[in-house]
């Protein structure tokens, strides 16, 4: 069992590390773009917590139980409807309850979680960070600031279904829906403009 | 300065003298004008939202009458080409009653652009050398350029004759037979770069045919004498005008066959919208039979083909070519079916369903409908004056010589 | 997230691109005597405004002063806000292309009501530079049966796809070809621009456009004087006057200070990409070597910088 992990480990280590390093760094354009920025580098906003869940230490305060089962709290989270056999602490770290985890064990703060679903996910994660897959807001001709994952796909039920700007704690932030969007109105019709 | 200021007093004299279907005449002119005057302000002020024209449908009324017009304007010079050929004895009078009607349909095309247009504060900005016109590349510059020269060709030919006939003098055929002689192939080219005006946008595939500038020219000829066959007649009765019937039934052989090139035309085109069906027959479906529950157009269409072609058996079966009441109203019938078909019928068609597959049924506001009898009383009365005054000088009672003009009783005798 | 609050960069007053090598004193001179004409016999109020001559043709001088008059006017119109009026010109090197994720779009139409803050637009009547078509996903792109007037409680409806559409400022594009004055032009960071003030209002260019993106103010624009926005651009979001054409300028005063349009920005699922073509590490480009790239109309051969792509 160890001897497995040990080797996933060390796998997802070397897939992680590649994911990073990404594609060699593109030859110097005539008016370039900000260069693609390494892990600690991605502008991102406060993740979309709903009031009071965050920091997670102002309930857990003990070791925890990690065997996997269902919980009889966090109802919205249950049950988890992410890849297959995962349970909470495949992402959520036991020891600090304020972070999450990577495969090799290193701790990440939930500002990055994209590499986190970047794990399994690397084909999204390498569109994600030229921009191409989710949102990015700024300048194209320079600093940009990234939209996690999580603005888009509730980590729990990441299946895409819709997405809301709401105001939470003074902070106007985007976060994902589990209804599809409502659309802004039609045009009106070329007949009732008089 | 005192032969023109005589010759201003005789014209005067001349257009506010007439019987009282003249001046009655005048006074429905009068209406219309005033009318569009009324329009015209309030599309003015506001702008262009006073029509019906919208995003979707962003040319209609105007221009498709502007279309039509060119094709009268065309065609009126054209039956110099016969007149020549068949050896017309009043061949000067066809000549100069033909650039008339095309000098008036000028006009009111200008005038439609000009109502038309969204800023015609900027309109100076397509002259040349004051403006920046987008030469070649744009047909609109060219359709500028051939217009205003059509009209300079055909009012210094008109004013040309008509001055020397005033003074006595027969015209000068060094000026007057060049100019005739290019103005006819200048009349195929104004309405041939009017077609490619709408032939050139790859965006509208019902305009965007090959065949559309034949099917200009076939129409417009079939159309613009009808006017001028009515005109004839009328002038027969008041005037010592010896047209012959052999003329008129001529000019009224030769709209059938132009009639008949244009409905072969337009069989052409049914063939192969209907035959080879790709999406792009939408528009023709739009036109004949409606789509979506939009029908708004297809009975104009209808009727355009049937008066179309009922206008043609008028006038190729030599029976009812030669009745006067048939003859008129295959020139009625065949007049009203080209408007439909080249002006609304072939605008509104080419933008339903726009670009964007949207349909916006549009029919024209009660500001067109002003508008667009002004221009038409406009144009009208341009005509009527032009020809009471050219009628005189052609038949030699308006000359310099005289005090006053000569009045003509109907069936000629000169009264002093 | 809302856009960023940034003002743009201070920039200096760029001039017209090129100087055009001709003699322009007689040109001046034939110009001013045939507008002052067609200004007296319209009894224009605006005789500088009838008087001016085409926007390429301007002086540094006179720009400086017509962005003066804009803000001016604008001022007067709609009150005191911090106008800004700039003509900013396009960067060397900068080629904009633009790219849409069809297997993003969830048809929210939040990109429309953007663009329509962000430029300007008349509210009444309602111009809408963006137009988003819901298409059946059975049938694929199919413009004749699409709908750009659905509603819905929620997007994306089952079993329809969005497909937004506006100026592909094309590299061949047609609405230039066409227009009788040169009202239009291309520019060199690829935008098509229009110049309000030399516009005549015949819509050539709207028959001629095949992506409908051309819209036309049918009278005088109607925007409430709180929803103006102060940063404008002379060849873009400046409020239009009655009877010119106008259109989507990818945002030319956002973009050509550096920042993403409106439209990318807030786009809440990222359907929308944007940056500098000639720039390979640019998003654009990643887009076009590595996604199914497709050109809307493509037998048209307008050679948009507009392109429609899938992701997955």
């Amino acid at each position: 069992m160890v001897l497995l992990r040990g080797g996933l480990a060390a796998l997802a280590a070397a897939a992680a590390a590649a994911a990073v390093a990404g594609s060699p760094s593109p030859p110097p354009a005539a008016q370039p773009e900000a260069k693609p920025p390494t892990a600690a580098e991605y502008d991102t906003p406060a993740p979309p917590f709903e009031l009071g869940l965050f920091p997670c230490t102002g309930c857990h305060t003990d070791a925890g139980n990690p065997k996997p089962r269902e919980l009889g709290f966090h109802d919205e989270q249950q049950p988890l409807r992410h890849g297959q056999n995962l349970w909470c602490l495949d992402c959520h770290d036991q020891k600090k309850r304020d972070f999450l985890h990577l495969i090799n064990g290193e701790q990440l703060p939930f500002s990055e979680s994209y590499r986190l679903c970047g794990q399994c996910h690397g084909d999204k994660l390498r569109d994600w960070k030229v921009g191409v897959h989710g949102k990015r807001i700024g300048r194209w001709d320079g600093k940009k600031t990234y939209y996690l994952c999580v603005q888009c796909h509730n980590p729990h039920a990441p299946r895409f279904k819709g997405v809301e700007t709401k105001e939470i704690g003074g902070v106007v932030m985007q976060r994902p829906i589990a209804t599809p969007t409502r659309p802004e109105p039609a045009p009106r019709r070329p007949q009732e403009a008089r | 300065m005192t032969g023109i200021l005589r010759f201003l007093q005789g014209c005067v004299r001349l257009v506010t003298r007439g019987s009282r279907w003249y001046y009655a005449w005048l006074a429905l002119l009068a209406i219309m004008i005033a009318t569009g005057i009324a329009g015209y302000s309030s599309q003015f002020r506001h702008g262009l939202i006073a029509t019906n024209m919208r995003d979707q449908v962003s040319w209609a009324f105007y221009i498709g009458n502007f279309t039509f017009l060119v094709g009268v304007a065309a065609a009126a010079v054209l039956l110099v080409v016969p007149a020549y050929v068949y050896q017309w004895k009043p061949i000067k009078e066809v000549v100069v009653l033909g650039e008339m009607l095309a000098i008036s349909a000028l006009i009111m095309c200008l005038l439609y652009i000009l109502v038309d247009t969204g800023s015609p504060q900027n309109l100076w900005h397509i002259f040349p050398l004051v403006g920046r016109p987008n030469f070649p590349s744009s047909m609109l510059v060219w359709d500028a350029i051939v217009l205003n020269g059509y009209l300079l060709i055909n009012a210094t030919v008109v004013i040309h004759i008509l001055y020397k006939l005033f003074h006595g003098q027969d015209y000068n055929k060094k000026i007057v037979v060049p100019l005739v002689l290019l103005s006819i192939p200048w009349a195929v080219g104004i309405h041939t770069v009017t077609a490619f005006l709408y032939n050139g946008m790859a965006a509208r595939p019902y305009w965007n045919a090959s065949i559309l500038a034949p099917r200009f020219l076939a129409s417009a000829f079939c159309s613009g004498p009808a006017i001028l066959l009515v005109l004839f007649q009328v002038l027969r009765k008041t005037t010592r005008f010896n047209i012959p019937d052999e003329a008129i039934w001529k000019i009224a052989e030769l709209m059938a066959y132009t009639m008949f090139f244009n409905l072969f035309l337009l069989g052409a085109e049914i063939f192969k919208e209907f035959y080879s069906n790709t999406e792009h027959v939408v528009f023709t479906r739009y036109l004949f039979f409606g789509l979506h529950g939009h029908r708004a157009v297809a009975p104009f269409a209808w009727f355009a083909v049937a008066a179309s072609f009922a206008a043609f058996l008028l006038f190729v079966i030599p029976r009812t070519r030669r009745n006067a009441v048939t003859l008129n109203l295959g020139c009625f019938l065949i007049f009203a079916g080209v408007f439909i078909e080249k002006g609304m019928g072939l605008v509104i068609p080419g933008m339903t369903p726009d670009t964007l597959g949207e349909i916006y049924e549009y029919t024209p506001t009660m500001v067109e409908w002003m508008v667009a009898a002004g221009v038409f009383g406009i144009g009208f009365l341009v005509y009527t004056l032009l020809v009471k005054i050219a009628v005189p000088i052609l038949e030699g009672r308006f000359t310099a010589g005289m005090e006053r003009p000569l009045d003509a009783a109907p069936g000629g005798q000169v009264a002093h | 997230m809302s856009a960023t609050g940034n003002r743009s960069l201070p920039v200096l007053q760029q001039a017209a691109p090129e100087a055009r090598a001709e003699d322009p004193s007689r040109r001046q001179f034939l110009q001013a005597a045939a507008a002052a004409g067609a200004a007296a016999a319209l009894g224009a109020c605006d005789v500088e405004g009838a008087l001016r001559r085409h926007f390429k043709e301007l002086s540094k001088d006179e720009v400086a002063r017509l962005l003066a008059k804009i803000e001016r006017d604008h001022a007067r119109r709609f009150g005191k806000k911090d106008w800004k009026a700039t003509a900013l010109g396009p960067r060397p090197g900068v080629e904009f292309g633009y790219g849409l994720d069809l297997s993003r779009c969830i048809g929210c139409r939040r990109c429309v009501y953007a663009c329509v803050k962000e430029n300007n637009q008349s509210r009444d009547p309602q111009i809408h530079w963006i137009r988003v078509l819901e298409m059946d996903k059975v049938r694929g792109v199919d413009v004749i049966e699409s709908d750009i007037y659905y509603q819905a409680d929620a997007v994306p409806r089952p079993g329809k796809f969005y497909m937004p559409v506006q100026c592909h400022q094309c590299r061949n594009p047609p609405c230039v070809k066409v227009c009788p004055v040169q009202a239009t032009w291309t520019e060199p960071d690829g935008i098509t621009v229009v110049d309000y003030d030399w516009c005549i209002g015949c819509r050539c260019c709207m028959a001629a456009c095949p992506y409908g993106a051309r819209h036309f103010n049918w009278t005088e624009p109607h925007i409430e004087a709180a929803e103006v926005n102060p940063d404008l651009h002379i060849l873009g979001n400046r409020v239009r006057p009655k009877g010119v054409v106008e259109k989507c300028t990818f945002c030319i005063q956002r973009t050509r200070a550096g920042r993403y349009p409106a439209c990318v920005e807030i786009c809440p699922v990222g359907a929308r990409k944007f940056g500098n073509l000639l720039d390979p590490s640019s998003e654009i480009r990643y887009v076009m070597e590595n996604k199914r790239v497709f050109v809307f109309k493509e037998e048209l051969n307008t050679r948009p910088r507009f392109y429609y792509f899938y992701a997955t």
